[in-house]
C-alpha cells in the first residue's frame, strides 16, 4: 500500500510542476492545488499506515490496543487542508483580478505600463 | 506563573489588536488608535519577555498544560525574546509612519488589522516550539502579507503579488512536506524532543536530505540565493509603510527559522550542511549587490540590498558550524544576530525615507529625483544615518555587526567568505552613494512649477513622517555606540543557541 502511495505522490508532484510550468495562471494554480495535495498524501504516507485499527480505547481498557493507527498525521493533514484551503481561495481571487486587470492569462503578459 | 504570562502576551495583544479592529469594521479612526496602543504593548511586552530570559534563561510554557512532547509549546531564549522586540519596535514605527502616510481607501479596507496579523503571525513563528506550528505561524503571516501586498489592487501590486503568493506556497509545499518526513523519521515535531532524537540518530543521509529540504522551504522565505526572485519582483509595489514593514521583518522570520533548525536540530553533517550554507551565503551577498547597481529604482535598489544583506546573516550560521571551538562559533553566530538586529532597523528606516522622498518627488525613479538635500536637510540627515550604517561606516550599527563577522571568518580561516564580506560592504557603499548622487544631490530635474505640483506634501505633514524615521535613527547610533552591550546580548543569545541542552531542559523539563 505504501508502494502505491508513493508512487501517487510522486504522479502528483510531477503533475503539479508541470501544470506550474505552463504558460496559463489558472493552471498555475492547479499546479499549486496538486502540489499541496500531494504534500498531504505525503504527510499521510510517512507516517505509517495501520488498516482498520482506530487509536481508540476499547470499554474497560485505559490504552488503546498496539499497533493502532497515528491520529497525529491526519490532524496534521486537516490543518494543512484548511490553511491550503484558504490560500487558495485567496489567490485564486487575486488571480482573477489579474486576469481582468492585464486582459491575458499569459503570465509573461503581465506588463507594469512604465 | 509569570513566564507563562510573557510568553503568551506577544501573541495576544496583536491577536485582540487585529480581532477588535475588525470587529469595528470602517471605523478607521478607531482602527488608528487602537493600531497605535497595540504595537506600542506589543514592545512593551517583548522588552518585559526579554529582561525575563535575559534574568532567568530559556523559558518554555505548555498550552492547556499538556506536557512536553504532545501539548502545544512555546519557547522564548534569548534570540526569540530579541526578534520579538524588534518586531514590536518595526511594528510601532510603522504603525507611526501610516498614520500620516496610507491613504483613506485602505485604511478603511483593513489595512491597521492586517498589520498586526502580520505581527502576530512573526511572533508567533519566533515563540513557537513545534515544528508543525511554525508551519501555521508561518502561513498566518503570509496570509496577512498576500493582503497586504494586494490591497489597493494597482496593477504593479496585482503583478508583483502573483510571483509573491506562487513563490511562497511552493516554499510552504515544501516545509509542509519536510515536515511530513521528518515526522515519519522521528515521530515527533517537538523541536526540543526531535533534538534529543536526533542525537540519539547521529549522523544519518535521510536526516540530512530532509534538512536540506528545509533550506530551500527556509531559503525562499529567507531569500537566499537562488531562491530570491520574488523579492525583488514584489517589495517595491505596495504603498511605502507595507513595504517598510516587509522588509524589515518577513525574510528576517525566515533566517530565524534557518538559525534555529540549523542551529537545534540539524547539526550532526555540519562540515556539508554549513559548508553549503556558507558557500550560498557568499553567493547571495554577491548577487544581490550586483543586482543593486543595476537599477535605478528607490525601492528596487533597497530590495536588492535586503538579499544581499541575507548573505550576512546567514554567513555565520554557516561559520558557526565549521569551527571546532564553541567559543568562536559563538561569535559568529553573535555576529549574525548583531547583524539581524541592525538590519532590521537599518531598512525598515530606509524604505520608511524612500517613502517620503516619493510622497516629495512624486515618483520612486532615482532619475527623475533631486534636490532633497536642498529642500529637505533633516531627512538627507536621517538617510545618511542608516545608509553609512547599512554600507559599515563606524560608529554606526552596521560597522560593528560586519566586523564581528569578518572576525569569525577569519578565525575559522574562511579568507574567501571574509574577504567577500569586505567587498561587497564597499560596493553597497557605492549603492548608497548612488541614491545620495541621485535623490538628494543634483538639482531637481523639471521645471519649479512642476515640481510645485509634483510635490504631494505640506511642510507639517513631512515632519510628522519624520518623526518615526527619526527615532529609527536614533536607534541606530544607538545600537553603534552602545555596540559592547548589544553584543554582550547577542553573545548570551548565540550561546544558548550553542548550549542546545539547556533548551532541550527547559522545554522537555516538566511543566513550570
Amino acid at each position: 500500500m505504501e508502494t502505491v502511495l508513493a508512487i501517487v505522490v510522486g504522479c502528483l508532484y510531477a503533475a503539479g510542476i508541470y501544470m506550474m510550468l505552463r504558460r496559463s495562471l489558472f493552471k498555475l494554480i492547479l499546479g499549486l492545488v496538486l502540489l499541496s495535495h500531494g504534500a498531504n498524501l505525503l504527510i499521510f504516507t510517512v507516517g505509517g499506515l495501520t488498516r482498520g485499527r482506530p487509536p481508540i480505547a476499547p470499554p474497560g481498557a485505559t490504552q488503546p490496543p498496539t499497533p493502532s493507527a497515528d491520529p497525529l498525521p491526519q490532524s496534521l493533514i486537516l490543518t494543512a487542508i484548511v490553511i491550503g484551503f484558504a490560500v487558495l481561495a485567496f489567490s485564486l481571487v487575486l488571480f482573477h483580478r489579474g486576469y481582468q486587470t492585464f486582459g491575458s492569462d499569459d503570465p509573461d503578459d503581465l506588463k507594469v505600463s512604465e | 506563573m509569570m513566564a507563562n504570562v510573557l510568553l503568551v502576551l506577544p501573541l495576544l495583544i496583536p491577536l485582540l489588536t487585529a480581532a477588535t479592529s475588525f470587529l469595528a469594521w470602517r471605523r478607521t479612526a478607531l482602527h488608528r488608535a487602537l493600531a497605535v496602543v497595540g504595537a506600542a504593548a506589543l514592545l512593551a511586552a517583548g522588552i518585559a519577555l526579554l529582561v525575563y530570559v535575559w534574568n532567568h534563561g530559556t523559558i518554555a510554557t505548555q498550552a492547556g498544560a499538556w506536557p512536553a512532547p504532545f501539548g502545544i509549546t512555546l519557547v522564548a531564549d534569548l534570540f526569540s525574546a530579541l526578534m520579538v522586540v524588534l518586531a514590536g519596535v518595526v511594528g510601532l514605527a510603522v504603525v507611526i509612519f501610516s498614520l500620516g502616510s496610507m491613504d483613506r481607501g485602505r485604511e478603511a479596507y483593513g489595512y491597521y488589522p492586517l498589520v498586526h496579523g502580520l505581527l502576530l503571525g512573526v511572533c508567533g513563528a519566533f515563540l513557537t516550539g513545534d515544528l508543525f506550528n511554525l508551519y501555521v505561524w508561518f502561513e498566518v503571516m503570509l496570509m496577512a502579507s498576500f493582503v497586504l501586498l494586494a490591497l489597493g489592487g494597482e496593477r504593479a501590486q496585482l503583478h508583483g503579488g502573483i510571483k509573491y503568493v506562487t513563490l511562497n506556497l511552493v516554499s510552504s509545499a515544501v516545509f509542509l512536506a519536510a515536515v511530513g518526513i521528518l515526522y515519519g523519521l522521528t515521530g515527533t515535531l517537538n523541536m526540543a524532543d526531535l533534538a534529543e532524537r536526533l542525537n540519539r540518530i547521529g549522523p544519518h543521509s535521510a536526516v540530512t536530505a530532509v534538512g536540506m529540504l528545509f533550506l530551500i522551504a527556509f531559503g525562499i522565505k529567507a531569500a537566499m540565493f537562488p531562491l530570491f526572485f520574488w523579492l525583488p519582483a514584489s517589495y517595491h509595489t505596495p504603498p511605502g509603510a507595507a513595504s517598510a514593514l516587509f522588509a524589515g521583518l518577513l525574510t528576517k522570520v525566515g533566517v530565524y527559522a534557518l538559525i534555529r533548525v540549523f542551529t537545534l536540530l540539524f547539526v550532526h553533517e555540519r562540515e556539508f550542511t554549513h559548508l553549503l550554507i556558507l558557500v550560498l551565503s557568499g553567493l547571495t551577498m554577491v548577487t544581490g549587490v550586483l543586482g543593486a547597481v543595476a537599477q535605478q529604482e528607490f525601492r528596487r535598489v533597497l530590495s536588492f540590498h535586503i538579499i544581499s544583506q541575507i548573505g550576512y546573516m546567514t554567513m555565520g550560521l554557516g561559520l558557526a558550524g565549521l569551527v571546532d571551538s564553541p567559543a568562536l562559533a559563538a561569535v559568529a553566530l553573535a555576529g549574525s544576530i548583531f547583524y539581524i538586529a541592525h538590519h532590521i532597523i537599518v531598512k525598515t528606516n530606509l524604505f520608511l525615507v524612500s517613502t517620503v522622498a516619493r510622497r516629495i518627488c512624486g515618483t520612486f525613479d532615482l532619475k527623475l529625483q533631486g534636490g532633497l538635500y536642498q529642500s529637505q536637510p533633516l531627512l538627507a540627515v536621517l538617510f545618511l544615518v542608516p545608509a553609512l550604517s547599512l554600507a559599515g561606516i563606524p560608529p554606526l550599527s552596521g560597522f560593528f555587526a560586519k566586523l564581528s563577522l569578518v572576525q569569525a571568518g577569519l578565525n575559522a580561516e574562511q579568507y574567501a567568505i571574509a574577504a567577500t564580506a569586505l567587498a561587497v560592504g564597499l560596493l553597497t557603499l557605492f549603492s548608497m552613494t548612488k541614491i545620495w548622487a541621485e535623490a538628494f544631490w543634483k538639482p531637481m530635474p523639471g521645471t519649479p512649477t512642476e515640481n510645485a505640483a509634483a510635490s504631494l506634501l505640506a511642510p507639517a505633514q513631512t515632519r510628522r513622517l519624520l518623526i518615526p524615521i527619526g527615532a529609527l535613527a536614533l536607534l541606530t547610533v544607538a545600537i553603534g555606540l552602545g555596540a559592547e552591550f548589544v553584543f554582550t546580548l547577542a553573545t548570551g543569545a548565540a550561546e544558548q543557541l550553542l548550549h542546545r541542552e539547556s533548551y532541550i531542559q527547559a522545554v522537555m523539563g516538566g511543566t513550570p
